[in-house]
């Protein structure tokens, strides 16, 4: 109990992971909630990652969980953008209809 | 050890608790709260795994950045938001479902799971024992030698979700007069000002 290892870290990722899921099962219209449950499920990759850099004692880890910051904060932009111009076009952000596009 | 398992416990309990905040909260404002608070209770497990550099890098990057970039957006889309909560209580068994087999799954994986015999010898970047150097000297040394050209390319990741972004939600709205430096440069003496005789007494 007093003794952290890796398996807590584990436990924690994998139930940040499964929120992350569910939440984009809850959240099924707006696209928002939708984007920070893809950025809680990224931060339970990179807890993954520190945790066994940490229990192994080997640097790539990091190196890797330093990238895969890297692609989910240009995830971040690219997707907002995209929001910003879809809700120019239709005045709602509901992701429903996303699937009647027209050129 | 007392100390490091309580807050262990304390980073960890907080965490989970956001991050059911985020996906359950009724305002998307209070939603992007409860996500920097989760990004910053990540940055305190990280440290205490002694990765102290990618924390700071989370707390900047994901709270600097993104998180106000969310909040940006939510702030600036002029959205109803009780519209779009219709179908919460539709979505939430098989949501919840879903996340139960998913936990059940990852949990019967981690329950078999066990370290392979030789991985000392596997380790690609082993971290030496008892170094003197930090451990955001220890990223230094081998992003900028051995991963520099990753490195690079995540650089282009970004620039390129940069020009992204922009061309994305760049737009030319009619009716707005902007300076065209083009047409100013362009501009010759000649055809713009006209010199006129005025006759006393007549006017132009």
């Amino acid at each position: 109990m007093w003794e952290i290892g890796l398996a807590h870290y584990l436990t924690v990722a994998a139930i940040l992971f499964t929120i992350g899921i569910f939440g984009i099962f809850l959240n099924r219209k707006n696209v928002i909630i939708i984007l920070m449950s893809v950025e809680l499920i990224l931060l339970a990759v990179n807890i993954n990652l520190v945790a066994f850099s940490w229990a192994l004692k080997d640097l790539v880890g990091q190196i890797f969980a330093m990238f895969v910051l890297t692609v989910a904060a240009a995830e971040a932009a690219i997707g907002l953008a995209i929001l910003v111009i879809y809700f120019r076009n239709r005045g709602s952000i509901a992701v429903e209809d996303v699937n009647v596009m027209k050129g | 050890m007392i100390l490091q398992a309580i807050a262990f416990y304390l980073f960890a309990f907080v965490a989970v608790a956001a991050a059911v905040m985020v996906v359950t909260a009724r305002n998307p404002v209070h939603s992007v709260l409860f996500l920097v608070l989760t990004f910053f209770n990540a940055a305190g497990l990280f440290v205490l795994t002694g990765a102290e550099f990618l924390a700071m890098i989370l707390v900047i990057v994901y709270v600097g950045a993104v998180a106000v970039l969310f909040l940006f957006v939510v702030m600036m889309l002029d959205i109803n938001f009780v519209e779009l909560r219709e179908g919460f209580q539709r979505y939430l068994p098989i949501g919840g479902l879903i996340a139960a087999i998913l936990l059940g799954e990852i949990v019967f994986v981690g329950g078999i799971w066990a370290v392979a015999p030789g991985v000392e010898g596997a380790l690609a970047e082993k971290v030496p024992e008892g170094s003197a150097l930090t451990n955001t000297e220890m990223i230094g040394r081998l992003l900028y030698t051995k991963y520099i050209y990753l490195f690079q390319l995540a650089g282009m990741v970004l620039f390129v979700a940069m020009v992204g972004a922009i061309v994305l939600t760049l737009r030319q709205r009619p009716g707005v007069r902007k300076q065209k430096i083009g047409e100013q440069v362009r501009r010759r003496r000649e055809e713009t000002v006209e010199l006129k005789q005025v006759q006393p007494g007549e006017g132009v």
